[in-house]
């Protein structure tokens, strides 16, 4: 069990993941949105959604470097485990605490709000319940860490993310002696990879998306033509407008 | 030089009873769907009011539209690229749903299943987002119809700017008139250069801006970036949505829903040619008052023989350039210049522009204290004050204003002499800077009306840059995800595939 959960189990999540959110934006791209509410309701919205965005933000890509940088590149930057244990304990706990009270006001609004509750999805709102669970268990996940601060439990977890994504068949076996909440907390994250396609998850990736697009796209303007070849390049020396 | 071509819409204030024909006859096509109950793609307001969404002519409010930098670059009011990515989570600058309405509908079963009773059964109100009874109605789609409410309140109006507006509060002095509204098309259009997902273009054959549902991701930047409040968050399919110029009617050469049902005949339809390399020094001149005179040198002459070579170089089909000649958008803002932009100092050239309306004289000037002016009532002795209507046409510029107000005098003035005494009198035509002739021309498209002088629509020339095999068996429009088959040319699945060829980014 221990081994399907934490050496099969990554893998279909993120497979269903990857392959899902292609086949959506491929087959449904109408349904690829934000989904905002922020238009029926502006109360509580600024705020909870601005913490709770930021929060995650941090923690995602907090989670991404730290569970996926090799050990080595640490050690070669003369960080000790215990450091970045500290540090990633430090940071971590502000960002969920963060994005905790942001998603909890989310959350509130979303239940209480006539508008929004009604024109809510099962999805949108077990989501969002998900998110907050696994909030939780992230956080609580540090009061375990605050016991042994050597660092060795976290490069244990780092060994296993990064086996899983380098294909170790024995990945599974690095965290057989984890505490149940981190195991846990890995099992609801992988789950929530696996949901993504199925949810409003899906806008995270064009939300990835839009500052490159945005940011690189030229002028002012975005005009589309239906004309397959370019016009051919005309010079007029002397064109007088009109008055 | 780079020509386009652009279907441009007039709307003659001056003819327009506010009857709403327009705006109902555009609900019933295009916005009868969950998620846009409360969204008017046209809309027409009382003025003076504070109009739908409420208070939306307030840009320090509202920050739609573009501003000039201290460098002189043009970038949009609610902030340059970075600051609309900073705020994707939640947009200060978004209008709630109670800025439009809360979209109601009534408990009209109520009326015929009500049982036996004392008092006579009403159907009440039920909210269409909750389906909840709503207890009070705080407002409707022309919550300030017909100067409805205190003055105070619609002495808001941002029009009054630099206008001593207290004595239009007296009974005596009241004025009114209506404004339809619907999308600008501009050519300088801020929704377009706000959308982080880049789902709004314009299109390059007619000038149409469009929202690509496919690609439009709810970021909502382009509901705060348009001016006009005239793009529509879709609460239902979290999708912005906006007025289409009914471009399927467009392409075949038929005129908007508005249009064609406008029991007035105050609306035309018609090309104009522009070049598309003068947008960015138009839009960014430095005073606020020289934007219509740099919107006006955008425009080209399709007479002149150049510039017909040039647009037949750029891909300008003949019968749109000859639509272009025989437009009469041309004729009203070039021409006679009597149709004006809305509102140009948001900088974003639009393309729906207004005649301004003529008003009755007051009172006291009719008992014989009138300003007459060779023959001719003073405009400036209109009951609607031409700082008003320059506040809402030329940016403030009087000058425009007065010139076509008279001109519109004028035509009244010449007919009545014409068709009352017999008599064609120049004189009247000269004193305005225009000639009989003109002024006989201006009567046939503007007084009488007919159809055909009304629409000057070219039809869209498909089959010179698709393939009509393609779209064969097609699903047309179907305002979502209806039929699609995807975006991409090759099928995930297996199996041949013929996507609808989208039309492709102009580089």
């Amino acid at each position: 069990m221990h081994n399907f959960l934490f050496g099969i189990y990554p893998y279909i999540a993120i497979s269903v993941m990857i392959l899902g959110s292609i086949a959506r934006y491929e087959r449904d791209p109408f349904t690829w949105k934000s989904s905002s509410s922020q238009m029926l309701r502006r109360k509580q919205l600024v705020i909870g959604s601005v913490l709770f965005h930021v929060g995650v933000l941090i923690i995602f890509l907090g989670h991404f470097f730290g569970l996926l940088t090799p050990i080595w590149v640490f050690d070669a930057l003369g960080i000790s485990h215990e450091i970045k244990q500290i540090l990633a304990i430090a940071a971590g706990g502000f960002a969920g605490v963060m994005a905790l009270i942001g998603g909890g006001i989310l959350f509130h609004r979303r239940w209480t709000e006539p508008r929004i509750r009604q024109n809510s999805s099962f999805a949108d709102i077990a989501i969002l319940a998900l998110l907050l669970f696994q909030l939780m268990l992230g956080i609580l996940t540090i009061f375990v860490s605050l016991q042994h601060l050597d660092g060795h439990e976290m490069t244990t977890f780092m060994a296993w993310a990064l086996g899983i994504v380098t294909f170790d068949f024995n990945a599974a076996s690095y965290i057989a002696d984890a505490s149940i909440i981190f195991k846990l907390h890995i099992f609801v994250g992988l789950t929530i990879f696996l949901l993504f396609p199925f949810t409003r998850l899906v806008h995270i990736i064009s939300g990835f998306a839009a500052p490159f697009r945005f940011l690189l796209r030229p002028g002012y303007q975005v005009v589309r033509s239906r004309r397959q070849i370019p016009l051919p390049k005309r010079t007029i020396s002397k064109i007088t407008p009109a008055e | 030089m780079r020509i386009r071509a652009q279907i441009g819409m007039v709307l003659n204030l001056d003819k327009c009873i506010g009857c709403h024909t327009c705006s109902v006859t555009c609900k019933n096509v295009w916005t009868s769907r969950d998620g846009v109950e409360y969204a008017w793609f046209n809309n027409v307001e009382t003025k003076p009011g504070l109009g739908y969404p409420t208070d939306w002519e307030n840009q320090s409010r509202w920050n739609g539209g573009w501003e000039r930098t201290k460098a002189g670059k043009l970038q949009p009011k609610q902030g340059s690229k970075w600051r609309i990515l900073a705020n994707i989570f939640a947009n200060p600058d978004l209008p709630e749903i109670d800025d439009y309405y809360e979209p109601f509908d009534f408990d009209y079963d109520h009326l015929k299943s009500a049982p036996e009773m004392e008092a006579f059964p009403t159907a009440r109100p039920r909210s269409k987002i909750t389906g909840e009874r709503m207890q009070k109605i705080e407002k409707g789609p022309n919550w300030d119809e017909i100067l409805g409410g205190e003055f105070s309140k619609r002495s808001e109006d941002y029009n009054f700017d630099g206008i001593e507006k207290q004595i239009y509060g007296d009974y005596e002095n009241t004025f009114m008139m209506y404004l339809p509204r619907l999308c600008e098309h501009c050519l300088n259009p801020t929704c377009v250069s706000s959308c982080p997902s880049g789902a709004i273009y314009k299109r390059e054959e007619d000038g149409i801006v469009l929202i690509d549902q496919e690609k439009c991701r709810g970021w909502r930047m382009c509901v705060s970036g348009c001016p006009y409040k005239k793009v529509y968050y879709n609460w239902s399919t979290g999708k912005s949505e906006k007025c289409t110029l009914c471009y399927p009617r467009i392409e075949s050469g038929n005129p908007t829903v508005c249009s064609e049902t406008c029991v007035g005949r105050i609306r035309y339809l018609g090309v104009m040619l522009y070049d598309a390399d003068k947008i960015e020094e138009a839009a960014s001149v430095e005073n606020t008052q020289d934007l219509y005179d740099a919107q006006l040198g955008v425009f080209l002459d399709p007479n002149d023989p150049e510039i017909i070579e040039a647009a037949r170089a750029d891909g300008i089909p003949e019968d749109w350039i000859k639509g272009a000649q025989e437009s009469p958008i041309w004729k009203m803002a070039m021409d006679w210049k009597v149709a004006f932009p809305l509102h140009p100092e948001y900088r974003t050239l639009p393309m729906v522009w207004y005649i301004p309306p003529l008003s009755p004289i007051q009172n006291a000037a009719e008992a014989g204290a009138i300003g007459m002016d060779c023959g001719m009532p003073d405009v400036k002795n209109l009951r609607i004050p031409v700082k008003y209507l320059a506040n809402m046409l030329t940016a403030g510029d009087e000058g425009p204003v007065v010139t076509a107000l008279e001109r519109m005098l004028a035509m009244r003035s010449y007919m009545r002499s014409k068709t009352v005494e017999g008599v064609i009198d120049e004189g009247i035509a000269e004193r305005v800077g225009l000639t009989g002739r003109m002024i006989e021309d201006m009567y046939k498209i503007m007084a009488l009306a007919d159809y055909e002088d009304r629409f000057v629509i070219p039809t869209t020339h498909r089959e010179k840059v698709e393939d009509a095999y393609d779209l064969k068996g097609g699903c047309g429009f179907t305002d979502g995800n209806g039929c699609s088959a995807g975006i991409s040319k090759g099928s995930l699945f297996g199996g041949s595939k013929r996507p609808l060829k989208m039309p492709a980014e102009v580089k």
